[in-house]
């Protein structure tokens, strides 16, 4: 704790009549001296290394062409609004089938973990979901379900690429998710289960009100993983035909043949998860603060 | 927690930024290439089978992987089969490099014009010149001229189309980083966003399953996807060229490479004395019967 406070006359005491004593005003000066000086110590070696990396890059013998191809303005203004545009389409697949995803993935895991015998066959069936869904590479089961299916010629089955291509987003992601849960339920101590049923709960209130709860909270961050990745991924469903934000630049690319576009796209892409990492970050400390009601320990 | 002696770690940090300054110094510089980079084609700079290639004695020819039909036969380029294929060879023996001097090599299209140390001597992959590409590659003097074409499913109200103004409110669908798409965009404007496909197959498929109405391909190609892969799909028609200017594709090389204008000069012989005619006429469906789309 610092002594904040004016210190214009003698008189000037605490209602405790405390005053701090000149070592402890000392002591407080020299750290706050000293952590001045590594501030600056930190500031002064981080720009050093931005320098000497700069001028490694500047200096390189095919930097001009590099900067050409890569950084070139007109071509990143130009692509901004197209990748935008395209952007949408990666924003609302995320939306619609993140939360496809986080239900699907949650009923899959709670399936998994159902006790009794009578629950073999789900259990079983669960299993087989994930084990297959997870080990199948994206870009195949976009293959069939966006390219196949339209081809069985099914009456009242859509052959819209985009919820196609959502379609299989949500099979294969609900897998990872659905592990992710079942992770979390079975970190669940034992014996947080055998209280609740002890007090009274039945198996399905002690999952609900007790085990659940624990488990997403701790779930939150491999669960945003997930859903980056979910976000970087939706692009695929370009695969179709649609234009999303990767797409739009690789139009342009083919054009001009200057991969700037590909640029703008990464760090739109990049834009978009910064936000989403700090707002789950700040819903994990809201929970936490609600649970530690007593303070942290 | 013993913090390191000061001086020593002075002395860590001054050396790393020493180290660091001399791998700035000591960037490695691009080998200047011993040729006869003189531009013109005398004789010298483009002595027969001596060229300033990539490994000397030998000419690296690249092409994207899968190559289609009707530009390379059975996926094999170096076969000689196929109008791009046949090309290649040609110019190589204009250049005086026989056909065991001939290496080929798979990159694909997004590849083949990045910057920095390139891995072949020129592309051949259906390339359009265009006046914003040469910003980035070196192209050859064209070696075909070429048309794009509307195909749809026989029978689809996209088949009966006889004009321009019929595309515009189908969906319609092409490759990625083709002329196709822009003859969609520029020349169509549709009023519907159009399918972009990263390759032709998915575009085909998505043809032959009514996720589009039409898709616009280059007229060689549309003839060899009517004739043998979607037989119930006809060419619509094709477009006139834009501008007024014949569409051309070009052999891509690296830019500034010693070896364009020896390869331009290859092809115009070729053009003049007949042999791209010749190829064309062995390889290309006669392109004369598809209706032009006014």
């Amino acid at each position: 704790m610092t002594v904040a406070k004016e210190r214009s006359g003698e008189d000037s005491t605490d209602d405790d009549g405390y005053v701090p004593s000149q070592r402890r005003i000392d002591r407080e000066a020299y750290k706050r001296a000293r952590s001045r000086r590594a501030t600056a110590l930190a500031a002064v070696s981080t720009l050093v290394t931005g320098a000497v990396l700069y001028l490694i890059v500047v200096n390189a013998p095919g930097w001009p062409r590099t900067k050409e191809t890569f950084f070139n303005g007109e071509y990143a203004r130009e692509a901004l609004p197209k990748v935008l545009e395209g952007l949408w389409l990666n924003v609302r697949l995320l939306l619609i089938c993140g939360a496809a995803v986080l239900v699907l993935g949650m009923l899959i895991a709670i399936a998994r973990t159902l006790r009794g015998p009578v629950f073999f066959p789900l259990r079983v069936l669960a299993a087989a979901y994930t084990d297959f869904f997870r080990g199948l590479p994206l870009i195949i089961n976009l293959m069939i379900v966006v390219l196949g299916v339209p081809a069985l010629r099914l009456q009242g089955v859509t052959v819209d690429p985009v919820l196609l291509g959502g379609t299989a987003l949500t099979l294969t992601y609900s897998a990872y998710v659905a592990e992710v849960f079942r992770a979390g339920i079975e970190s669940v101590h034992p014996s947080q289960r055998a209280a609740a049923r002890s007090l009274g709960l039945t198996n399905r209130q002690a999952l609900r009100f007790v085990v659940l709860p624990q488990a997403v909270r701790r779930q939150v961050p491999p669960l945003l993983n997930d859903l980056v990745s979910l976000q970087k991924d939706t692009g695929l469903v370009s695969i179709g035909g649609a234009v999303d934000a990767v797409r739009a630049a690789d139009i342009i690319v083919g054009r001009s043949l200057n991969y700037t576009p590909y640029i703008v796209a990464g760090l739109v892409f990049v834009a978009l998860t910064i936000p989403m990492t700090r707002f789950t970050d700040w819903v994990t400390a809201r929970m936490d603060r609600r649970r530690a009601q007593g303070g942290a320990l | 927690m013993h913090p390191a002696p000061r001086a020593l770690r002075r002395a860590v940090a001054a050396t790393t930024i020493a180290l660091l300054a001399t791998a700035v110094g000591c960037a490695p510089q691009p080998e200047e290439k011993a040729s006869d980079t003189s531009s013109g084609s005398a004789a010298g700079a483009c002595a027969k089978g001596k060229l300033a290639t990539r490994t000397s004695g030998k000419l690296t020819i690249a092409t994207d992987e899968p190559a289609y039909e009707p530009w390379f036969k059975d996926d094999k380029p170096a076969n000689g089969k196929g109008f791009e294929s046949a090309v290649a060879y040609a110019v190589a023996r204009q250049l005086g490099y026989d056909k065991s001097a001939v290496v080929w090599q798979s990159v694909p299209f997004n590849k083949a014009f990045a910057p920095g140390e390139k891995t072949f001597d020129f592309d051949i992959n259906q390339v359009s010149i265009s006046a914003e590409r040469k910003k980035a590659v070196d192209f050859s003097s064209g070696y075909y001229d070429v048309r794009q074409a509307v195909i749809a499913l026989k029978g689809t109200r996209a088949a009966k189309a006889t004009s321009v103004a019929d595309l515009k409110g189908l969906k319609l669908g092409a490759q990625v980083g083709t002329t196709s798409l822009d003859y969609i965009d520029d020349v169509v404007k549709p009023t519907r966003d159009a399918a972009v496909y990263a390759k032709n197959d998915q575009a085909k498929s998505a043809l032959k399953n009514g996720q589009v109405d039409a898709v616009v391909v280059d007229l060689p190609t549309a003839f060899y996807i009517t004739a043998a892969e979607v037989t119930d799909a006809r060419i619509v028609g094709q477009f006139e060229n834009q501008g007024g200017t014949p569409e051309q594709f070009g052999l891509v090389l690296d830019k500034g490479s010693a070896l364009t204008s020896c390869v331009t000069d290859a092809v115009d012989t070729l053009r003049e004395n007949g042999t791209l005619a010749k190829l064309e006429q062995q390889w290309l469906s006669d392109a004369v019967d598809a209706p032009v789309l006014k």
